[in-house]
């Protein structure tokens, strides 16, 4: 449907696009509109529809796994729209071009879209302004707009943006329209219920797994029961006799059964006879890390960071620290089992699913069923969580490929062991860290490290502030899948670099805080090569958080611990209070000291960090995935157990550093310094270093 | 197949559905109450958590041929006009992320105010202890469990 577009109505200033987002700006591509359902209602541009009874319906642009843009966002534009935020409606927009990047993932649907969804609200406030203008026959320059009216200041004459809607729809777009000054901000920084709350805590559908559908049938699909095994025969006979069962379809590596109710099409599954065939190696979780340990003394990596002379650090030290640290592959385990509605008939395609890339959902279906792109659409509810799981699309496309094969409308639901025994893990990874310490401190720092996949990496802090720096990685190749999993890369690095810093402090007996900040100033003066971080802003955060913590004064029975990482443009720092109580330990409170420049939605930044708290606390402590000839060994919950609220902080204390600046990424950053802050809490509790994970498993 | 009349949300609903089919997905694919959710389907989330008899119960691990003629309440019953006050204090403290294991705490946290109107942190830890949240949302629900408390006292 190309919706017949007049010419006023488009904007043409391309010239906006700003913070490297695509908003080439179609902005108003889309003639005014009536939608029969409220009475009349009017597209601004394509992120804010008024209706003439005074209906504001904002879009968000990307989807919602519960990292709160589906809030957030449309925050950003009600704040310049300067409408009264409780009468805003707000829907998820659907997948299309003009609306840019529409993925979940590093922390960047508000940081990619502030000041284009700011210059939206501002533009479409503009054009309302102007309409009371001409209405009145005034000034424009003698209105303002505030909460959802326009007042005519002299007079005292008053239009809504209801009235108004129809006029300002044809009014002509503003080719710069004036941002608020940010002191005049009312709802940015301010705390906001999740649009949803109500929905939520009343049972309402809203995901994906809450599809129903006029015909629409239920699928399950029996996969590899371990990777490296593929398909060779199916017997389907007593699949097909369960009541219920309508179809069996034979997929390229799999058998779906598709059948009336999920439960008929679970029993369904039960009843397959399928043979496998092991046709690649079936790998085992031991293999990997012994693998790992010889890549780590053997191998030669080349190095992603080489400053100074390491070799001739070490040697002309007075003691050499030499350290492993070891984390497992872990599985997402979204709360919201992966599932996906499909509708594939005639030569198009209705996709409606939990995905964090809808785009590469629909081209990837294209391709595999030979529908042209804009015979698909691609509709994504609100998530039940994400981490990175959904960025592969792989439930996407299958549901697609079986509801072609059975012309019909279908859901296809995973279980949990589906779920966890089919996943893109988080790698398993290892590392080797060195350091050189003499009567002048830490001089020289050698981080080495290994994982299934890409090797790890980068030049982070402390690169930077040290004369002899060395980085390398190394990748181990596997027939395991591995992915995103929240705060990729740093999730793992943070730990063991965060970790061995706090073996470097000990040695050297230095306050943990006092002498990062010692690193950060040389970093900051005299900086040795390329910085990859600001190191004023690390130093915002630990500032804080010791403030907040009061480091330095331990209350009685507490065991503390310290780390901090910059990742996605935010810099955390936190402080781990932890008591031994029967040999275990309990958290009891966390503060966490958070630098992403501007805060938008403070309630859901703060339950973020929270969130990202419990996250690294959760996966530190207690599960791991473990491939057993090529099968995953744990299959649900009972296996690979996540935190429960008995392990959870008993208090959480989260601040932001204030500050003027565009916001940067949340949803991941406050997770990374969990683990070491733990890890180091831990040795001063016990006196033992925590280097492997899980630590349950050794804490006993 | 088997037809089952059962007293759900105050009402009488029948599902036709094999004996072993589980009340989650009766719920589910045969009622439309979406509401009460599917996590582990082994007693190890607490997402498919509904009433039965006023006790919390996993509806993935109960047979709809076991249920009889006992009362189920799922997140859509709980009230009939959505200001339980756990909602109404669940919304006011913003806890929810995804939002997916939300119904289910909400019902266990109802069993417990209701046998214990004023928990401690403990007494919570204890109750809740079958309620997963991925998201990590414990800190929020621990408060607004003592706030739904506070409300009902206040009544
Ligand atoms: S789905 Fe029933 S307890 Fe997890
Ligand atoms: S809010 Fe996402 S699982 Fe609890």
């Amino acid at each position: 449907m190309k919706p017949t577009i007049s010419r006023r109505h488009f904007l043409k200033v391309s010239g906006i696009s700003t913070g490297g987002m695509l908003l080439s700006f179609s902005f108003l591509n889309q003639a005014v509109k009536a939608d029969t359902a409220v009475d009349s209602s009017f597209d601004l541009n394509m992120f804010i529809r008024i209706g003439s009874d005074n209906t504001i319906v904002l879009l968000a642009p990307n989807p919602e796994i519960g990292q709160g843009v589906k809030t957030s966002l449309p925050v950003i534009v009600a704040e310049e729209l300067a409408v009264d935020w409780r009468k805003v409606k707000v829907e998820l927009a659907p997948l299309d071009a003009k609306f840019g990047r529409q993925t979940a993932g590093g922390s960047g649907s508000v940081r990619g879209r502030f000041t284009a969804l700011r210059t939206a609200g501002a533009t479409a406030r503009e054009m309302l302004v102007a309409a009371a203008a001409q209405t009145w026959n005034v000034p424009a320059t003698e209105c303002i707009a505030d909460n959802g009216e326009v007042l005519h200041k002299p007079s005292g004459k008053k239009l809504t943006y209801g009235e108004l809607a129809s006029k300002a729809a044809t009014m002509p777009v503003p080719s710069s329209p004036a941002l608020k000054a940010t002191k005049d901000f009312k709802l940015i920084g301010t705390r906001i219920t999740d649009v949803d709350a109500h929905k939520i805590t009343t049972g309402k559908p809203l995901y994906g797994i809450d599809t129903r559908r006029e015909g629409m049938l239920f699928a399950m699909v029996a996969r590899p029961p371990a990777y490296g095994k593929t398909l060779a025969s199916v017997d389907d006979t007593a699949a097909r006799k369960v009541s219920g069962v309508k179809h069996v379809i034979k997929l390229k590596n799999s058998v779906a059964v598709v059948a009336a109710s999920t439960w008929a099409a679970k029993k369904g599954r039960e009843a397959l006879v399928i043979r496998w065939n092991a046709t690649e190696k079936l790998e085992n979780s031991a293999e990997h890390f012994a693998a790992f340990k010889e890549m780590l003394d053997k191998g030669a990596p080349s190095a992603a960071r080489n400053d100074g002379d390491v070799q001739a650090a070490m040697q002309s030290a007075s003691k050499v620290l030499d350290v492993t640290y070891e984390l497992p592959a872990l599985s997402h385990g979204q709360m919201e089992p992966l599932n996906f509605f499909a509708d594939v008939q005639n030569g198009k395609a209705e996709l409606y699913g939990p995905t964090q890339v809808p785009g590469q959902v629909r081209n990837e279906v294209s391709k595999a069923l030979g529908i042209p792109e804009k015979n698909i659409t691609v509709g994504v509810p609100r998530q039940g969580g994400g981490f990175g799981r959904k960025l592969m699309s792989d439930n996407g496309l299958e549901a697609a490929l079986i509801s072609a094969a059975v012309q019909s409308p279908v859901q296809v639901q995973w279980t949990r062991e589906d779920d966890m025994q089919n996943d893109f893990y988080r790698p398993a990874e290892m590392y080797r860290y060195r350091a050189a310490l003499t009567e002048d401190g830490l001089t020289g720092w050698h981080q080495s490290g290994v994982g299934i996949g890409g090797g790890p990496r980068g030049d982070s802090y402390v690169a930077g502030a040290l004369a002899n720096y060395r980085s390398e990685g190394q990748g181990l190749k596997s027939n395991t899948p591995t992915g995103w999993w929240r705060a990729p890369g740093a999730n793992t690095l943070a730990f063991a670099a965060e970790s061995f810093l706090d073996e470097v402090c000990s040695a050297l007996k230095k306050d943990p805080v006092a002498y990062r900040l010692q690193l950060l100033a040389k970093a900051k003066t005299d900086p040795v090569g390329r910085l990859g971080y600001d190191p004023e802003k690390y130093k915002s955060v630990i500032d804080l958080v010791a403030k907040m913590s009061n480091w330095g004064a331990t209350p009685d029975g507490i065991h503390r611990g310290f780390a901090t990482w910059f990742s996605f443009g935010s810099y955390a720092a936190q402080v781990v209070d932890l008591k031994m109580i029967g040999g275990k330990p309990k958290v009891m409170k966390v503060y966490c000291a958070v630098n992403c420049s501007r805060v938008i939605n403070l309630s859901g930044a703060e339950n973020q960090v929270e969130g990202a708290i419990v996250d690294g606390i959760c996966h530190a402590m207690f599960p791991k995935i473990t491939f057993v000839d090529g099968a995953v060994a744990e299959s649900n919950f009972h296996a690979y157990r996540f935190l429960r609220i008995n392990d959870a902080p008993l208090a959480i204390d989260v601040k932001f550093v204030q500050s003027d600046e565009a916001p940067t990424g949340l949803g991941e950053p406050g997770l990374p310094p969990v683990a070491p802050a733990l890890a180091n809490a831990l040795f001063s509790a016990t006196g033992k270093r925590f280097r492997k994970m899980p630590f349950a498993e050794y804490l006993a | 197949m088997p037809k089952y009349t059962l007293s759900v949300n105050g009402n009488l609903l029948s599902a036709e559905a094999d004996a072993d089919t589980l009340l989650l997905w009766v719920l589910r694919d045969h009622l439309n109450l979406v509401g009460t959710k599917f996590g582990c389907g082994m007693a190890q989330c607490g997402a498919c958590t509904v009433h039965v008899d006023g006790q919390a119960a996993r509806s993935c691990v109960l047979p709809v041929s076991g249920v009889g003629t006992r009362k189920i309440v799922t997140i859509e019953g709980l009230s009939s006009t959505g200001d339980h006050p756990l909602q109404q204090a669940w919304e006011e403290l913003d806890v929810a992320q995804c939002g997916y294991c939300q119904s289910g705490q909400i019902m266990s946290a109802a069993v417990l105010l209701k046998e214990n109107p004023h928990p401690s942190d403990e007494d919570i830890d204890n109750a809740m202890g079958g309620n997963i949240c991925r998201c990590g949302t414990f800190v929020r629900i621990r408060k607004a469990i003592h706030l739904a408390a506070k409300k009902n006292k206040a009544k």
